[in-house]
């Protein structure tokens, strides 16, 4: 009389269970590797293997004709933190990445301040502003810097024009200045727009009704609330300009060097190239920036809780 | 407070004849819109004093501008006598308990609530126990450490008016404080806020667009809409001698009869209807005959009599049919045909404890309408 279910046998419906479950946690695992396979392989193909190639040479000898010779040394370590040239690059590079994060900071944090007030209309159309510069090469537009700055260029064509004397501005410290900030003002301001625009304009009201004067609770709270914000741009702003060679070399005519252009002469340039010493200079810099990497995940993670 | 600051905060308020808040003619225009049209108001100190209104009516904006968020486009604001119309929300003595509360996520419950004692530079020594006193006066104390995001939406009111409230302002401005909250978290806070109301003696100005909680909570009320206000004055004032239509529409239900004045005289005026019925009303002033008037009957003012009860002759009278019956527990409320093309509401009262269905109307069932001159108001506007 009973046409549906399983079968009333003693122990019946708990194994069918069993082997159910089991069945399923087969399943499911099946399908969690069939999920994280690609990508896991890709992982290990493009990022894992070439970081452990790179960890490993940096502890190898540089051969006479630039090849790797497999001969376990901390020499490269030692050349770097006892040399000038390179010593000087690393804190060369840090201090230019501070200045750009800083001045992107300042710059970006009223423009993007200006954008999430503007009326929702306008919004869209000036972040499209803000992301037009990426249609054109990252090399053309420095290019097109050089012109602007160079002793025949924009500025100092203007300069003559009114009588005023040529300045050099091209092949300075400061135009490799203004072209990382220029380069990098867009990965500050995004992430700031992204924490403005979720801000909460009215917790400023009540800061003012309660005694603070607008900068005071620009301090006290709008700052505050938008830190994740700041420490998003700071580090997309940070990152990739402490390796950068390509606007020192264009717009500050390679007088000094850089980090990233150490480790592209290293490499490439050199002769004979010297490829441990240049895996030794790379995973220091990416120890510096990891550090700064988890200092960025310490703020945002206190934000949260 | 220091004693040459209570001193000269006496004088003022000597000086303001008792008024906290004082509107001279104020407008605030935002483009073409008149958001707030030449108001004039006078708040007493240490009244409850409510701004009600549909949305739009210009009450948040009056409030807004009352506590320093917007400056009128023209006209006068005094808060104790001082003119401060122009004068920044962080040097004004009020402070304000928002809508959506506007806690400081990032801060804890104490730090939210010291806020406003930081920024006004008390010592440390005196901050700690004030902060503690106000998280006390709202029942929080053990949750300082919180963060606003772990309290309930009734904890966040609470510490949102402790934060208004440890800074002693002059007045308190409350904007629609209770309507984030359910119905009967609503009905507790209404009478918590009325009891801290009367406790701290300080006055509020309430905004709200709920009649019953302006009626419930207010010592005196004002009723806006479209910018100007319509009618100043006590819950019962505003409920039983509303100044014009739309007042007493808005403020609990009514019955519109509308009409002709026939005759109007010794604060009383009798209307008739294109129908041909005749009902007398109070009267505010004497109207003169023909003048397009609404007469305006509470449906709980309205008695329904048996068939071959009362008089059908006498003033105010109609034999009715009663035509839907509605019970809703406490009441029933009655829908009656007094001519081919009007209906009347008529609530009664069920203080008769019977589940005989007999005991009440039945559709189709004649009876007559009786509601004295007394609780009928002749209105023009």
């Amino acid at each position: 009389m009973r046409p549906y279910g399983p079968p009333l046998t003693h122990g019946g419906p708990t194994m069918a269970l069993d082997t159910l479950q089991k069945q399923r946690q087969r399943s499911s695992r099946l399908r969690l590797a069939g999920l994280l396979g690609p990508g896991a392989f890709w992982l290990t193909l493009f990022f894992a293997m070439p970081l452990v190639i790179i960890l490993l040479y940096s502890f190898m000898t540089a051969g006479p004709r630039g090849n790797v010779i497999w001969q376990a040394t901390f020499e490269q370590y030692t050349t770097l933190f006892t040399k000038d040239i390179y010593v000087n690059a690393y804190t060369r590079s840090i201090w230019a990445s501070v200045l750009t994060t800083l001045i992107c900071l300042l710059i970006g944090y009223p423009l993007a301040l200006f954008i999430a007030r503007s009326p929702q209309a306008w919004r869209t159309p000036l972040l499209f502003l803000i992301l037009i510069p990426f249609w054109t090469n990252f090399l053309v537009r420095i290019y097109a810097w050089q012109i602007i700055l160079s002793n025949n260029g924009l500025i100092n064509s203007a300069f003559q024009a009114l009588g005023l004397p040529t300045q050099t501005l091209l092949y300075t410290e400061n135009a490799t200045l203004l072209g990382l900030v220029y380069g990098e003002l867009p990965f500050m301001v995004l992430p700031l727009y992204a924490s403005l625009d979720r801000f909460d304009f009215t917790l400023m009201e009540a800061a003012a009704d309660l005694g603070a004067s607008r900068w005071r609770a620009f301090l006290r709270v709008m700052l505050p609330i938008t830190m994740p914000g700041i420490a998003a741009g700071s580090v997309l702003v940070f990152i990739p300009t402490i390796g950068q060679f390509v606007v020192s070399e264009l717009l500050g005519g390679a007088k000094v060097d850089y980090i990233g252009n150490l480790l592209q002469r290293l490499f490439l340039r050199s002769n004979p190239p010297n490829w441990p010493l240049g895996s030794a200079m790379a995973v220091v810099m990416m120890g510096v920036l990891m550090i700064l990497i988890m200092l960025y995940f310490r703020s945002t993670t206190e934000e949260d809780r | 407070m220091p004693l040459w600051l209570s001193v000269y905060a006496s004088q003022e308020i000597a000086l303001s004849d008792g008024i906290a808040i004082e509107l001279r003619d104020v407008v605030k225009a935002f483009g073409d819109v008149h958001a707030v049209d030449h108001v004039s108001l006078q708040i007493r100190d240490g009244e409850f004093f409510s701004l009600l209104g549909p949305s739009g009516c210009g009450k948040t904006t009056s409030l807004r501008m009352i506590a320093g968020f917007e400056y009128p486009t023209s006209g006068k604001i005094l808060i104790h006598g001082r003119e401060m119309s122009s004068t920044p929300p962080y040097q004004r003595p009020v402070n304000t308990v928002f809508q959506s509360y506007a806690l400081f996520p990032h801060m804890s419950v104490e730090q939210n609530v010291a806020f406003g004692l930081e920024m006004k530079r008390v010592p440390k020594a005196e901050l700690g126990p004030r902060v503690q006193e106000a998280l006390e006066m709202v029942r929080l104390s053990g949750y300082g450490a919180r963060r606003p995001r772990q309290l309930s939406g009734g904890q966040q009111q609470r510490v949102a008016l402790a934060r208004a409230l440890v800074n002693r302002p002059e007045v308190l401005l409350l904007d629609e404080p209770l309507g984030a909250l359910d119905q009967k978290l609503r009905k507790e806070m209404q009478l918590e806020l009325k009891g801290l109301q009367e406790r701290v003696g300080i006055t509020f100005i309430f905004v709200t667009h709920d009649q019953e909680e302006a009626l419930t909570m207010s010592d005196r009320i004002a009723v806006m809409s479209h910018g100007k206000v319509l009618q100043v004055g006590t819950p019962t004032e505003i409920y039983e001698r509303p100044s014009c239509r739309f007042v007493a529409d808005f403020i609990g239900e009514t019955n519109f009869v509308e009409g002709r004045v026939v005759e109007s005289a010794g604060g009383y005026a009798t209307i008739e209807t294109s129908d041909g019925i005749r009902l007398r009303g109070c009267s505010a002033r004497p109207l003169s005959s023909g003048t397009v008037a609404t007469l305006s009957i509470r449906p709980e003012k309205v008695r329904l009599l048996p068939q071959g009860e009362g008089n059908p002759s006498a003033e105010n009278a109609l034999p009715v049919r009663v035509e839907r019956i509605n019970y809703i527990g406490s009441d029933t409320r009655i829908t009656v045909r007094i001519s081919d093309e009007r209906t009347l509401n008529a609530w009664e009262q069920n203080d008769r404890s019977t589940v005989d269905r007999n005991a009440y109307w039945q559709p189709g069932e004649e009876s007559l309408l009786v509601c004295p001159a007394d609780n009928a108001l002749v209105l023009t506007e």
